[in-house]
Parts: C-alpha cells; sequence; structure tokens
C-alpha cells in the first residue's frame, strides 16, 4: 500500500456539483424488513451526531459510509471523491479516507497500544520509524504516551477507548466515524472521556460523524444533530432547536417533553383525542404542542380558573425520577408525564388506577407547526 | 453408581489402557539404550521425523489458505469442498495410497507427464513419503484452523480495513497471530498423525530402510524379525503421543497473547 492508494479526488467520479470537502451522502441499505434511506452532509471540522433508538438504522449508516456493509442504493461523496455510486462505484473500506471509532473498540490483542496506532499509517505506506513516530505523537496526544508499550487487555475501558480514537485519528481522516464510542464506560469513566473526546472531535479538521443513543453524549459531542427513527430521518438541528420543537415522541422523550400532534385554530390545537389545548403560540393547519412534564399540576377536583388546560385522568405509573416524582398519565390529550413534588404526591395519595385532574398553563405550551 | 453403567464403563477403560500396559510390561527395558541407537531404528526415527515435519509443513502451507477461504470467503460449492475435506478422515488410507498411486503413479493421471516430461518418479520415494503423510494429515489442520478462524471476531479484520490494511495485510497482520494457537494445535495435530501414517506409505511410497520405512513401517516389519525392537520403536511412538496429549492439554482453543 502507498500513499497513493488513497481517495483523492478524480474528476472523472466527482460530481461537480458536490461540495469540494465534507461529506455528502444518501445513504439506501434495503433489508428484508428493514430500509434505511437517508441524507447526509458533515462539512469539514463539523461533528454531527446521528441519534436514534436501537435498531434505528445508525450502525447500518456508519458501516454504510466505511464501506463494510455495501449500499443497495444512493451515492456518497467525500472530499470531492465519490465513494459508492449506487453499485456502479466502490470504493473499499482499505482504500476510503474514513477513520472508524467501533463500539468496543476493537483494538488488536496481540498489539501494543503503539504498534495499534501505528497499524494505519504503516499500512499506508509510512516506514516502520515513521509510522510509530506517528503513533507515539498521538498517544501523547490523548495523555497516554507512558502507556505505549501496553496491550489492550491491560488498558482501563477509558484508557482502550483514547487509543482507538489515537488509531483512527492517526491517519487524518477526511471523515472520522464514532459508533457509540462512550457506551462501553462507566458512568464516572464516561464524564471524563466525554469531555475529553469533545476536545479532540472539536479539533479534527476532517468531517466527524458519532452515532449514539445517547442524547447526552450528542449534545456535549455534536454542532448538529441528525435524528433517525426507523431508517429515516425524522429531524435535524441543533441541540437547542431540537430539545425546543421536538417533532416526534422518540425526540420528545429524549428531551423530556410531552408532545402532541394536532390542528392549530390560533391560540387552540385540537387533538385527535376531542381535547382542544389552549396555546400561547398562535398555530394554523397540522401542528405539535410541546410542554414540560413539570407544566402538568395535579388536583384531587376539578381545579377553578381559566387560563388552564384541564382534563380527567388515570394515573398508570408512579415513580422516583430526580429529586421530584414523576407520574405517567392516560386521559385527556393522550398519554401524558407529570414531574410532582413528593409532598405534593404524598397529599394526593396516588395510587396508580386513581382518577385525577390534570392541568397545564397555556403559557407553559410551545406551539409549532408541524408541516 | 448403578452397576448396568459402572462395569461397561470399566471394562472400557481397562479395554483401552491395558494394552498400552503389555507394552509397557513387555518391554525390554534393560536393552532399551542400546536398542534405540541401533542404526537401522535410528534411521526410521529420523525419516518418521523428517517426513512428518515435512508433511506438516506442506499441510501448513496449503491448508492455512484452504482455512481461510472455507471460513471467509463465500462461494458456491463451499459445502461439497469442506466434505471432500472431511473424506481423507474417513477413507481407509490403504485406499489413500491406492489413489495417490493411480495419481502420481509412473503411469498415473499426472504421475506419467512428471515421468515423461521431467523424468521425475514420485513413487517409493521419501518424496511419497511425505505427499502420502500430508494427504492423510491435511483435514486435521484444515479443520482445527477452520474453527479458530471462525472463532476469531471478524471485526477485528473490518477494524485493519477501516486502517488502510488490504485482505493480504490483514491476513497477515491480524488474523494469522489471533489463530495462532488454534494452527499450533492444528499443527501438532497433523504432525502426530502424519508420523504415525501406516497405510497409505505402505502403499504409495513402499517399505525402504533408510528411505520410505518410517517407525509405523519398521515396527510391522520388526515384529516379523525381532520382536523386542518392534516393542522398542512401539515405545517411542507411545511416549510421542502422550507428549502430545500433555502439550495440547489446554491448547485446543488458545487466547492470543
Amino acid at each position: 500500500m502507498s500513499p497513493a492508494n488513497r481517495a483523492h479526488p478524480d474528476p472523472r467520479t466527482a460530481d461537480p456539483a458536490a461540495p469540494d470537502l465534507g461529506l455528502r451522502a444518501h445513504l439506501v441499505v434495503e433489508r428484508p424488513a428493514f430500509r434505511l434511506d437517508i441524507a447526509l452532509t458533515v462539512a469539514p471540522g463539523e461533528v454531527v451526531a446521528l441519534l436514534g433508538p436501537n435498531g434505528a438504522g445508525k450502525t447500518t449508516a456508519l458501516r454504510a459510509l466505511a464501506g463494510l456493509t455495501p449500499p443497495t442504493g444512493g451515492r456518497i461523496d467525500l472530499a470531492g471523491t465519490c465513494l459508492d455510486d449506487a453499485g456502479r462505484t466502490f470504493v473499499p473500506p482499505e482504500r476510503r479516507d474514513v477513520g472508524v471509532v467501533f463500539q468496543d473498540y476493537l483494538l488488536f490483542p496481540h498489539l501494543t497500544a503503539l504498534e495499534n496506532v501505528a497499524f494505519g499509517p504503516r499500512c499506508r505506506g509510512a516506514s516502520r520509524t515513521h509510522a510509530r513516530a506517528i503513533a507515539s505523537d498521538w498517544l501523547a496526544r490523548v495523555g497516554l504516551a507512558d502507556l505505549a508499550g501496553r496491550r489492550p487487555r491491560h488498558l482501563s475501558g477509558g484508557q482502550a477507548q483514547r487509543v482507538a480514537l489515537a488509531r483512527a485519528l492517526a491517519l487524518r481522516p477526511a471523515l472520522l466515524l464514532l459508533d457509540e464510542p462512550l457506551a462501553a464506560l462507566d458512568a464516572r469513566t464516561r464524564l471524563e472521556t466525554r469531555a475529553e473526546l469533545h476536545r479532540h472531535l472539536a479539533d479534527h479538521p476532517g468531517a466527524t460523524l458519532v452515532v449514539t443513543h445517547d442524547p447526552l453524549d450528542a449534545f456535549v459531542l455534536a454542532d448538529r444533530l441528525v435524528i433517525l427513527e426507523h431508517g429515516r430521518v425524522v429531524q435535524e438541528g441543533d441541540a437547542a432547536a431540537v430539545t425546543a420543537r421536538p417533532r416526534t415522541d422518540y425526540v420528545a422523550r429524549l428531551v423530556g417533553l410531552n408532545l402532541y400532534r394536532g390542528r392549530g385554530g390560533g391560540h387552540t390545537v385540537t387533538l385527535p383525542t376531542g381535547m382542544v389545548l389552549t396555546t400561547a403560540d398562535t398555530v394554523h393547519g397540522d401542528a405539535f404542542v410541546a410542554f414540560p412534564p413539570t407544566a402538568v399540576a395535579l388536583h384531587p377536583d376539578p381545579p377553578q380558573g381559566s387560563p388552564r388546560n384541564t382534563w380527567s385522568a388515570t394515573v398508570t405509573g408512579i415513580a422516583r425520577h430526580g429529586d421530584h416524582v414523576r407520574v405517567q398519565l392516560v386521559g385527556g390529550p393522550g398519554e401524558a408525564s407529570a414531574d410532582i413534588t413528593p409532598t405534593a404526591a404524598a397529599t394526593l395519595r396516588l395510587a396508580p388506577g386513581q382518577t385525577i385532574w390534570a392541568a397545564v398553563k397555556a403559557t407553559e405550551t410551545r406551539a409549532y407547526p408541524a408541516g | 453408581m448403578p452397576a448396568p453403567l459402572a462395569v461397561p464403563a470399566a471394562l472400557a477403560l481397562a479395554f483401552l489402557v491395558l494394552p498400552l500396559v503389555g507394552l509397557l510390561v513387555r518391554a525390554p527395558w534393560d536393552t532399551v539404550p542400546q536398542r534405540l541407537v541401533a542404526p537401522e531404528v535410528l534411521a526410521a526415527l529420523r525419516l518418521s521425523l523428517v517426513a512428518a515435519t515435512l508433511a506438516t509443513v506442506v499441510c501448513l502451507v496449503l491448508g492455512v489458505p484452504l482455512a481461510w477461504l472455507l471460513a471467509r470467503v463465500e462461494f458456491p460449492g463451499r459445502r461439497v469442498v469442506r466434505a471432500l475435506i472431511t473424506v481423507p478422515l474417513v477413507l481407509p488410507p490403504v485406499v489413500g495410497g491406492l489413489a495417490l498411486l493411480l495419481l502420481l503413479g509412473r503411469r498415473g493421471l499426472i504421475g506419467q507427464w512428471l515421468y515423461t516430461w521431467f523424468d521425475i518418479t514420485i513413487p517409493f520415494t521419501t518424496t511419497a513419503v511425505v505427499i502420502a503423510e500430508a494427504f492423510v494429515a491435511m483435514p486435521f489442520l484444515v479443520i482445527a484452523v477452520e474453527g479458530a478462524l471462525r472463532g476469531i471476531d471478524n471485526r477485528y479484520e473490518e477494524a485493519a480495513a477501516t486502517l488502510g490494511a488490504n485482505r493480504w495485510t490483514t491476513f497477515r497482520r491480524v488474523t494469522l497471530p489471533l489463530v495462532a494457537p488454534g494452527i499450533a494445535a492444528g499443527a501438532v495435530l497433523c504432525w502426530a498423525r502424519a508420523l504415525g501414517e501406516f497405510g497409505a506409505t505402505i502403499t504409495f511410497a513402499g517399505n525402504f530402510p533408510g528411505r520410505t520405512q518410517t517407525m509405523p513401517l519398521s515396527v510391522y516389519l520388526l515384529l516379523e524379525t525381532d520382536p523386542p525392537a518392534a516393542i522398542v520403536l512401539s515405545l517411542v511412538l507411545l511416549a510421542v503421543s502422550v507428549g502430545i496429549l500433555v502439550a495440547l492439554r489446554d491448547k485446543w482453543i488458545g487466547s492470543p497473547a
């Protein structure tokens, strides 16, 4: 292998409309009972999180970008080179300018940390000495210079994660892919590693795509979120936009909001259940209404007073949630979560199956178009 | 313990162990050292070790790639190929030797051309011993290595690909080190099988002292002329077998260092 084998722009295959740098992909992977069909763009230096529940197709997307699972359709352009064009072009993984940090790192168990990091440069044509120099440099950058001679099984989870990151970055890939980079770590290590990973990703001049099911990882690490459900992109945007205006139940749960969809008629939204919610925002047509669980007040009797949406609900679950009590309700707009203080919960003598009154002020709701 | 189980179990154990006890009891222990260094014994020993080692090398060079092909490449007829590989395992070795003779003999399918064009005769040479042993022993290696290859996580190979390694580099620098314990175990089994080979060897390579007469052949021949010498050679083969069992005790599936 020589450096010339790396994917370089080729005027014959480059799409004139594609950006010169960064990733532009339309991924289609069809399998029995599953179809992934998403468009993704990541600019150089940008960190995008691909966030979604298990089985949404995140790892399939990552494998397609790396060339490990050939897509059945679509097109992938990276740094002005076409990597894949619905079977007409297929650049194999070893010739893609793509680095991968795997979920369980996959450090080669028979090689030391240094040899693991030097593996890539060596395959791409660096001399043994040069490859080891590059590897030493990267291990120093991730703070593991003194562990260069250790085998992976003598590294802690956090250290192995950093070696895997150094190994992927040592090739300075135009696209860096990370598959659930923090999922294998315990809570405390995860906290430290997340901050450190954020620093390295921010420094990486290439495009970065982080696959995760953990919204916190996505919010901390990424500049932009792409949310995937059932093989489709359901929402895109920065953390602020996504948390303010979730567009699916999954996203609403991720950001901890109650979400309903209905028809807006000015300051009201009529839900499929027949309930009419009064909102502070003005919306017309197909619309979402969202409010946080803390905005839901519970009363033993029908509350009096006007600017409230009230409904009779049945308690389906009660659980401790941080320093408050989360009550699951059904009725009125549909399913809803309410967060109340332990004192309030005790006063209400809550029990599953109990009927109770719920109320939300119009000013605590957010309404926005769904179209 | 119920007698219907205990009695047959004890009989089975006795059946397997007593013959070996017989070998040990009847061994001419006082003359073992002299007999071991007798020229014809040394010649058979040397030939056996050399031929079994060469056969193992042949099996490694050809068998490891075959095992890789079976474990890693999807191709039509893979199941048929795997079945064909196991044929020498169950085939009577004499039949194997005869088959080799019909292929590589002076008038064999390939042998006639080797003889006419290159003046090469394979049967009844040390080469024939190596070929006969490799033929019989290769399935052991291929099956052991294929199992080892299937046992390792092939995502290590994917990781190597994302780091720019082509399939050959990946095989050399990742796959091979990961399956090294499996290859070692397979090679030892293969070597042991080659060392004990009798039927295919005597059929295809004949029984020429110093050239094709390996230890098992020697044991068979000495039984007619010099039974104590046959017992001494058998003891050597027994010692080797026990040694291999000890060596492989917990190496059937090893983990990479």
